[in-house]
Formats: C-alpha cells, sequence, structure tokens
C-alpha cells in the first residue's frame, strides 16, 4: 500500500487507450465500473481530439457482481463490434475488473467475431501506464504480423512508440520523418500513431527500426529484431549532438550519405548557444526529472550543449532505471528513482537547482519554491499540446528546446499563479511578484485584521497592480503609477472585504476592480456589502 | 430500456454505459468544504488517477486528500491489508497534526475484496490520538455515481451530529462559503436561526434531532436525508434554490415552518429578486426559444431544466439525469412543461445518437464528450462546472444563466 497523491502515470489500461486511440480500426472494450470513464477527458481536453477514444466501457455496478458481469461484457463487446466495426478489437480489465475475474480474453475470443480479438492481461496492481502502452503495442503487432516479407525494401524504417497523449510525438513523428527523408530514407510504418492494423502487417518490410519512445517502444522493437532481423537505432534523435549521431548511424547502416542532412546549420542552438549573450547561462546548475528518454536526453543536451552543470537526475520510469542511473554515473550524480513527487520535491528544495527540467508536477514544485522551470517529459497538460509545430526531436527540436529552457531564465518566473493563490487560506500571505519590487503590497493580507475604514491603499490592490501597469505602458503619458485611483475611491468596509475574500480566487481581482469602478462611477464613499452585489448585477448585464 | 409512466411525465430509463465520474470526485470539492478533514482514498491507482484528473489545476502545497493505492500483497491477506492501512494511517496523521476528522473513502476494487473501512475506521479510533475522528464512506464506481459521493460523505457524518431537542433549521448539502453567508442573511432578516451541513469546520457539526427541519441545498443527497431523518429530522417540501424562482420557493419553504410573516419574506428578499431578475434579462435574450438536451452528471439536471425552461425560456429536449428522485424532485417534476423527455441512469451511445438528431442548440454533458459534440456542430456547457462554481441563489442566478449563455455567445461570435 502506497500512499500517493500525485501519480506520474495512470494505470497500464490508460496506456492501453493511448494506443488504441493513437490507431486506426481498433476498438478497445474495457471491463470497468463507470468512474473509470474519466480516461475520456485525457483525450478530448488535454489532447483536445475531436473524437473519444474508441473505448467502450461495460460500467458495471455493485449490483452485477455475482450475477451477469460476464454477461455485461458479452454485450458490450457484441455490441461494440456492430456500432464501430474496427478492424481489430482489444479486450480487457481495469484494476477493479481483474478481481472479479470474468476472462474477458476467453469471453472475446470466444465472441466469433470476424475480425481479430487480442486479449490484454495488464496487471493493474503491478504496472503503469507506459508498461500497459508497452504491452498493448506489443500485443497488437503480435497479432497482425505475419510470416516474413520475401525481401526487406531497402532505405525504409518504421517509426516505433508514438502514441495519443504522448509528450510533442505528433511533431516528433513529421521532424524525424523529414531527417530520414534527407538522407532517403522512407517510412515503412509509424506506428502506432496513424496505424491500422494492416499496416501493422508490412511492418516485416523495413530494413530498420527507430524506436522512437523506448518506454513504449522497447518490447516491440526487441520482437522485430529477433523474428525479423530487423536492428533498432540506439539512439533517440533528441538535441543536437544526439541528431548528428542518430544521423550518422542511419547512414551507416543504410549505406546513405549524411552530408545533405548535416549540411549548413541545420539547429541555431550552437550558435545561439556560443553568441555572448548565452554566457550568462554558464554553469547554470539544473536538476533533470521525467521519463528516462527524455530525462537522458535533457542531461546531455544541458551538458554539452548549453553549458549547464547537472546537478540532479531521475525518472519514475522503474523499467528503464537502469540506464539514467548510467547517465546519471557520467554526471558524477546519483539517479533519483521514484514515482513519489514528495521525494523529488525533496530533492529539488535540497539542491535549490537555478533551473528545473521536468514534468508538469516539477513545474508547480518549482513555481512554489520561486524556481525557474521548463517541461521536458510527459505527464501531459494542455500545455504540451501546442498549436504550433513544436517537436522535441531532429534539428527543428533542438530549436524548439532552446527556446523554451532559456526563457524561463531570462524572464525570471512567471509569478501570476503565487499572485492568484496568495489568498487562498493553504497559502502563505505577503508572498509578492518579484516584478512587483519584492515587497508584499497588499494590506488586505488574511494575517492583518480588515480595517473598518480603510486608508487610501486599500483602493489600490494588489491583483489590479499589473494590468493597470501595463495599461500605462501602453498608452504612453505616465501618470502616477501607484495608486491612480487613490484620490477619491471609495472605502471597503470591513463586511464588504470580508465577502470578497470568499469570492473564487481566479475571479476576485476582477471582482474587486469592478466593484471600485462601479463605485466610483456613482459617486460612492464606501463599499458595502449592497454595494458589492449591485456593481455583480451591473456587470453581470 | 424501457419506458415508464412516473406521476405525469414518462421516465425512458437506460441501462448501458454509463459516462459519468465516481463518487470519489466530491472529494475535489468536500476537501475545500470541511478545511480540517483529509479524505484517504483506499484503492487503486486508477482511483489516485481520477482523482488528479478530475482536481485537474488544483495541486495545492499540500492537499488533504490522497490515495492509498493497493498493490499485490495487499490483495493476498485482508489481514496485511489492514496492518498496511493501520501504518499509512498513523504516518499520515502524526504528519499533518493540523487534520481533525480523516475520511477513509472505498473504492471499487476496496469494495470488491471486502476491505471493511467501517471497522477500520473503529479500529483507527481506538488507536489515534484524541482529536483526530476517523470515518468512513463508499465513493466507488460501483456504489455511486459523481454526487452521490457527497451523500455518503454527509450521510456517514449525520450519526456524529450532537443531539438537540429544540427547534431548528438546518440547510443541507455543501454550499461556497459566499453562498452560505447570503442564505445565512437572508434567514437572519427573516429573524430565522439557521446552520448549515457540513459545517466548515469538524468541531463545529451542527446538532440535530426531532425539532429540526432541514432544507436541501442539493439535489442528490438521498442517503443523507435518510440519515438525518433517522435522527428525528423532517424535511421541508422545496425547490431547489437555483434562480429567482427556486430560490424563493425555498425560503418560503422555511419562513412557512418558522412562521414568518409573507409580507417580512417579500421585504428581505424584494432588493436580491429585483437585482436577480435584472441580472437574467441579458442571458434570457440569448436563450430564450433556444433547445436544451442535458446527459446525466450531477442530479441538478432536473431543477436546472426547470430554470432554465421557466426563467430562461428555454425549450427542453431531453433532461438525463444519473437518478430521479422521485420524493426530492416532486415539486420540481411538477414545474416542468409537459411533454418533456425525461430519462434515468444512460446509454451513452444511445443518448449520443437522440442527441444528434435533434441537434439541440446547447448540450449540457462531460468532459469527455464535450469536444467531440463541439466538433460535430453541438454548442456545449461543461456540467462539471455547474458543480464546482457557486450557482445557488439570488446571487448567482445571473451567473448561472450566463454558464449556458456564454457558449452560445462564442459560437454567434466566431467565424473561424
Ligand atoms: S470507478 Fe472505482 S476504480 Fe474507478 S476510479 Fe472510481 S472508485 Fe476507483
Ligand atoms: S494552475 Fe495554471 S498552470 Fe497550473 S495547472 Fe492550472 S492552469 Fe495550468
Amino acid at each position: 500500500m502506497q500512499l500517493s497523491v500525485w501519480t506520474y502515470e495512470g494505470p497500464p489500461h490508460v496506456g492501453a487507450m493511448r494506443v488504441a486511440a493513437a490507431m486506426k480500426g481498433v476498438h478497445y472494450v474495457l471491463h470497468a465500473p463507470q468512474g473509470d470513464t474519466y480516461a475520456d477527458l485525457l483525450f478530448t481536453m488535454i489532447e483536445r481530439r475531436t473524437t473519444r477514444p474508441p473505448v467502450t466501457y461495460t460500467t458495471f455496478q455493485a449490483r452485477d457482481l455475482g450475477r451477469d458481469t460476464a454477461e455485461l461484457f458479452k454485450t458490450a463487446a457484441r455490441d461494440a463490434y456492430e456500432r464501430f466495426r474496427p478492424e481489430l478489437l482489444l479486450v480487457g480489465a481495469s484494476c477493479t475488473a481483474e478481481l472479479i475475474q470474468d476472462d474477458p480474453a476467453g469471453i472475446g475470443q470466444a465472441l466469433g467475431l470476424p475480425i481479430p480479438v487480442v486479449p490484454l492481461e495488464l496487471s493493474a496492481y503491478q504496472h503503469c501506464e507506459n508498461w500497459g502502452a508497452a504491452e498493448t503495442f506489443y500485443r497488437i503487432v503480435r497479432a497482425c504480423v505475419k510470416a516474413a516479407p520475401r525481401e526487406k525494401r531497402r532505405g525504409t524504417c518504421n517509426l516505433l512508440g508514438a502514441t495519443a497523449l504522448g509528450f510533442r510525438h505528433r511533431d516528433d513523428v513529421t521532424e524525424v520523418t523529414r531527417l530520414l527523408a534527407q538522407l532517403g530514407v522512407s517510412v515503412n510504418v509509424c506506428a502506432p500513431l496513424g496505424a491500422t492494423p494492416a499496416d501493422l502487417a508490412r511492418l516485416p518490410e523495413a530494413e530498420f527500426n527507430v524506436a522512437l519512445y523506448p518506454e513504449i517502444a522497447g518490447p516491440t522493437a526487441s520482437f522485430l529484431a529477433k523474428t525479423f532481423g530487423q536492428p533498432t537505432i540506439p539512439v533517440t534523435p533528441m538535441g543536437v549532438g544526439a541528431t548528428r549521431d542518430f544521423v550518422r548511424q542511419v547512414a551507416e547502416l543504410t549505406g546513405k550519405d549524411p552530408g545533405p542532412a548535416l549540411a549548413g546549420e541545420p539547429s541555431r542552438l550552437p550558435w545561439y548557444s556560443r553568441s555572448v549573450d548565452s554566457t550568462y547561462l554558464t554553469g547554470k546548475r539544473v536538476f533533470v526529472f521525467g521519463d528516462a528518454t527524455h530525462a537522458i536526453a535533457a542531461a546531455r543536451i544541458a551538458t554539452e550543449e548549453l553549458g549547464f552543470v547537472v546537478v540532479g537526475l531521475g525518472t519514475y520510469a522503474r523499467g528503464l532505471a537502469r540506464e539514467v542511473r548510467a547517465a546519471a554515473a557520467r554526471y558524477g550524480v546519483e539517479a533519483l528513482i521514484t514515482d513519489d513527487h514528495l521525494l523529488v520535491e525533496e530533492q529539488i528544495a535540497a539542491l535549490a537547482p537555478d533551473l528545473v527540467l521536468g514534468t508538469q508536477m516539477e513545474r508547480h514544485v518549482a513555481k512554489r519554491l520561486g524556481l525557474p522551470c521548463a517541461v521536458i517529459s510527459a505527464p501531459v497538460h494542455v500545455q504540451d499540446f501546442p498549436a504550433r509545430y513544436s517537436p522535441q526531436m531532429g534539428f527543428e527540436g533542438a530549436n524548439v528546446i532552446f527556446d523554451s529552457w532559456i526563457h524561463p531564465l531570462m524572464m525570471g518566473l512567471e509569478e501570476h499563479l503565487l499572485a492568484m493563490f496568495r489568498e487562498d487560506f493553504e497559502f502563505r500571505p505577503g508572498v509578492a511578484p518579484s516584478h512587483l519590487g519584492g515587497a508584499p503590497t497588499s494590506p488586505t493580507s488574511p494575517a492583518a485584521p480588515a480595517p473598518t475604514t480603510a486608508p487610501a491603499p486599500v483602493a489600490a490592490p494588489a491583483p489590479a497592480a499589473p494590468a493597470q501597469a501595463v495599461k500605462t505602458e501602453a498608452k504612453g503619458p505616465p501618470a502616477a503609477p501607484a495608486a491612480p485611483t487613490a484620490p477619491q475611491a471609495a472605502v471597503w468596509t470591513a463586511e464588504a472585504e470580508q465577502e470578497l475574500k470568499k469570492i473564487p480566487f481566479f475571479v476576485r481581482g476582477r471582482a474587486r476592480k469592478n466593484t471600485e469602478r462601479f463605485a466610483a462611477e456613482r459617486g460612492l464613499a464606501s463599499i458595502t456589502l449592497e454595494t458589492l452585489y449591485d456593481a455583480k448585477a451591473h456587470f453581470s448585464r | 430500456m424501457s419506458g415508464e409512466a412516473r406521476g405525469a411525465l414518462p421516465v425512458l430509463r437506460e441501462r448501458g454505459q454509463h459516462e459519468v465520474f465516481c463518487g470519489l470526485t466530491g472529494i475535489v470539492w468536500l476537501h475545500r468544504k470541511i478545511q480540517d478533514a483529509f479524505f484517504l482514498v483506499v484503492g487503486s491507482r486508477t482511483c489516485a488517477h481520477l482523482l488528479q484528473s478530475a482536481a485537474g489545476v488544483m495541486i495545492f502545497a499540500e492537499p488533504r486528500f490522497a490515495t492509498a493505492i493497493l498493490d499485490e500483497r495487499d490483495l493476498a491477506g485482508l489481514a496485511d491489508a489492514n496492518d498496511e492501512l493501520d501504518r499509512v494511517v498513523e504516518r499520515l496523521i502524526a504528519r499533518r497534526p493540523d487534520i481533525k476528522m480523516l475520511f477513509l473513502v472505498s473504492s471499487c476494487p476496496s469494495e470488491v475484496i471486502k476491505l471493511d473501512l467501517s471497522r477500520a475506521a473503529a479500529r483507527l479510533n481506538e488507536r489515534l490520538r484524541s482529536g483526530v475522528r476517523v470515518l468512513s464512506y463508499s465513493g466507488s464506481g460501483i456504489e455511486t455515481t459523481f454526487t452521490q459521493g457527497e451523500d455518503a460523505c454527509l450521510a456517514a457524518l449525520a450519526p456524529l451530529l450532537p443531539r438537540e431537542e429544540s427547534r431548528s433549521l438546518l440547510v443541507v448539502g455543501s454550499l461556497p462559503d459566499v453562498v452560505e453567508d447570503q442564505f445565512a442573511r437572508i434567514f437572519g432578516e427573516l429573524g430565522v436561526a439557521v446552520r448549515f451541513f457540513p459545517a466548515r469546520r469538524s468541531d463545529a457539526l451542527p446538532p440535530v434531532g426531532p425539532g429540526t427541519a432541514y432544507l436541501l441545498a442539493q439535489p442528490f443527497l438521498s442517503a443523507t436525508a435518510q440519515a438525518l431523518e433517522k435522527r428525528g429530522a423532517r424535511r421541508l417540501a422545496a425547490p431547489f434554490p437555483f434562480g429567482v424562482e427556486g430560490t424563493r420557493g425555498w425560503i418560503e419553504a422555511a419562513a412557512r415552518w418558522a412562521g414568518v410573516s409573507a409580507e417580512r419574506v417579500e421585504a428581505a428578499v424584494a432588493p436580491a429578486e429585483r437585482r436577480a431578475r435584472a441580472a437574467l434579462e441579458p442571458a434570457r435574450e440569448r436563450l430564450e426559444g433556444k433547445t436544451i438536451f442535458f446527459f446525466p452528471d450531477s442530479q441538478l439536471e432536473v431543477p436546472l431544466a426547470r430554470f432554465l425552461s421557466r426563467e430562461l425560456g428555454m425549450k427542453l429536449v431531453e433532461v438525463g439525469t444519473p437518478f430521479l428522485h422521485q420524493e426530492h424532485l416532486a415539486t420540481e417534476l411538477a414545474l416542468l412543461p409537459g411533454g418533456v423527455r425525461l430519462s434515468e441512469g444512460q446509454d451513452v451511445e444511445r443518448q449520443l445518437d437522440r442527441c444528434r438528431a435533434a441537434r439541440p442548440d446547447l448540450a449540457v454533458c462531460g468532459l469527455g464528450l464535450a469536444n467531440p459534440l463541439e466538433r460535430e456542430g453541438i454548442t456545449t456547457k461543461w456540467s462539471i462546472e455547474l458543480v464546482f462554481s457557486p450557482v445557488h441563489g439570488y446571487e448567482q442566478a445571473g451567473d448561472l444563466a450566463n454558464l449556458f449563455a456564454r457558449p452560445l455567445v462564442r459560437a454567434g461570435r466566431l467565424s473561424v
């Protein structure tokens, strides 16, 4: 039993969903209770997918237990086939269904459907999301791949491991495909992302494999290597150095000329890093944490390409702990292998690095500790699906990495979150945004009792200050920047001030401004509860 | 699926894939409401993942909820699982002296393996430092649907409320503090003393007894209501306090019970009612005559449909709800227009078919369905926002209406 507040990885069936949703023509029937349907929102909200993931849940309830849950599964599977007409059906159980042992595999096979039915045994109490994705991908490939082809197609490869909900997978695939094209190598099959089961049957035709994300592609790549003699390029092309290595190795394997792909200055990173402006980056101490692939690549880029010093390196991906340990040894640090984010936080706090390269979790930790941070790895957040082209791999990926790691250092820390949460009761009062001068600006901090007859400063609330500053700048005439409305501003009564604090923090600043404007327009001397709600009614029009 | 007459309105009852959260989700708002309580889910990695996905952006420094994730060893032996649980709880309590109440929340896996958390709670109450009260309830997806998690939590708390004999009024169901205070002021003007359940702190539990009359602030509290009735309290029949009409009816029910005159009620609510009406006007212009389709989610659907049809002139295509509590909703159902299609339970695929066929102007649905429906050209409102934002009472009536108007306004503005 492990106490967990936040997990880096979901359960293994979410990994299976990532594979199913990435492919075309695959449907997944999952024996699971209703609450497990939450997983759909990861795909439709975080990734903004335009369709629901291809998953049918049986949503059994307590009253079904011991009676007809198996029947429920059978009906759901048959209905799903009729409605969606997939080329391949995945069947499996979530953590709860695993315990009731209805044997979805057996039931699925007994349905007699005219398509392959692939059972998944994901051992939810042992494994996590990436393992589930890897296992699912491997099982589907095993089901689809038949005999070896008579002949391999020279100069072609498979791109393995990209899934739905992956950290920049969409753009990495495009970038690596382009890079390979410059070498005269074409992609035979990219999978799971965009592939149909029929495409998978063609996997053995390629000359070699690229395992983009070893966490997910690993088992499939070694199966293909063993069975069809397809070598796997052992480099992830992330960062300038690794991309060059990748190009050379592909060229060597295929007998192509690496020249065109490396000609000129394919990435701006080397020059930007050498330009004098980057001098201040020298020796910055970075802490790196993520999945193994991204963490290892990030550590190399940080040291060799940006002149940073790696002071900590770790991963939540236990499956690749050995690789991360080896990398950590190269930088003279001990690898942190854990999925306990509190331990990670502890280490970050103890090391006090200049920059944190981590997941969304480390980003939150870094914000709390006031440290600059860039996100380098899953688990993903809606921000990790930018509208623009934004790969991590290849030469363009190196450009993206330069920008996204360096900007937080230059801009200092974004303070908006601290500002927003400042009055929330679980946050320390008096932490002021550094770009506002560092000193607490709010006279209404919860520690101080709200004054009954407030002096003018109350009218210049902290949350509104940045916006006002920006406005003054944009308009030009530098009017007295502090307390622009101070002289005749209405005074908040203690009761109204108290009430304002109960309004959710994310609209509080606006509510305050609007109420003050409302009071000012009417020449009111004080803001009472009544004024507050009158203003609210006025502005909701 | 079967059509069945219930009262005046027929109800379509469906049993297929349910696309709704489980009761664990309630922890997201309950832990903000009860500020010295900790919620410990005993479950799987899935439960932990659900919680963080539903809580989404709300990652606080030291959140007051967590999941004790069961692993293979726990499944192998219940005795060991109990020991493990004790160990986890003792560490937790030692680290968090601010915690006064601990809820052990059971999940599908813990219930299927029959890990008895009520016994665990009793055991822990013996062993732990005084000053921490351990309780248990079910938030599992096999027993509870979304808001029923709050119902189960409050029902578990009800037996602990101190007893009292005198007449008193209790408002039941968690409300944002700001809304609670608005209601308290209105009751104050009526001269009616009122208490709220749940209270903000676990040491301020409101008393209950045979003299207690209670008003439900939320429509999903059937188990809580039963537990309170067991303590002798009785429910005041009323609509739910959404919109002007619902809020008025709700307050009047209390006023009647307290013997407050109609004039006094009128005087107390008139300014707020005037404001609310004015705030509704612009939304009404946007929503009048528009059709709306509710997917089942929070059980707020029926009262909201009543509000939208009667105060904003919307046309109800289908009102889906996970569970239709005939008794608690009686006043609401009587106010619904004839010809509305009510559905209970869900078969999400068939319901999507009906929604596509009806092409409503607005569909109210969960986060898993929203973007796909938008892509099909159907404007949506995420139902979860209705649970997470302050929407009750007069001062929020305009906000509530705007939650429905905004997606339509936005769709109207965009030309890309
Ligand atoms: S439905 Fe059950 S297993 Fe799934 S998250 Fe909810 S309690 Fe956990
Ligand atoms: S608080 Fe802001 S940054 Fe953090 S998760 Fe939320 S939206 Fe994203």
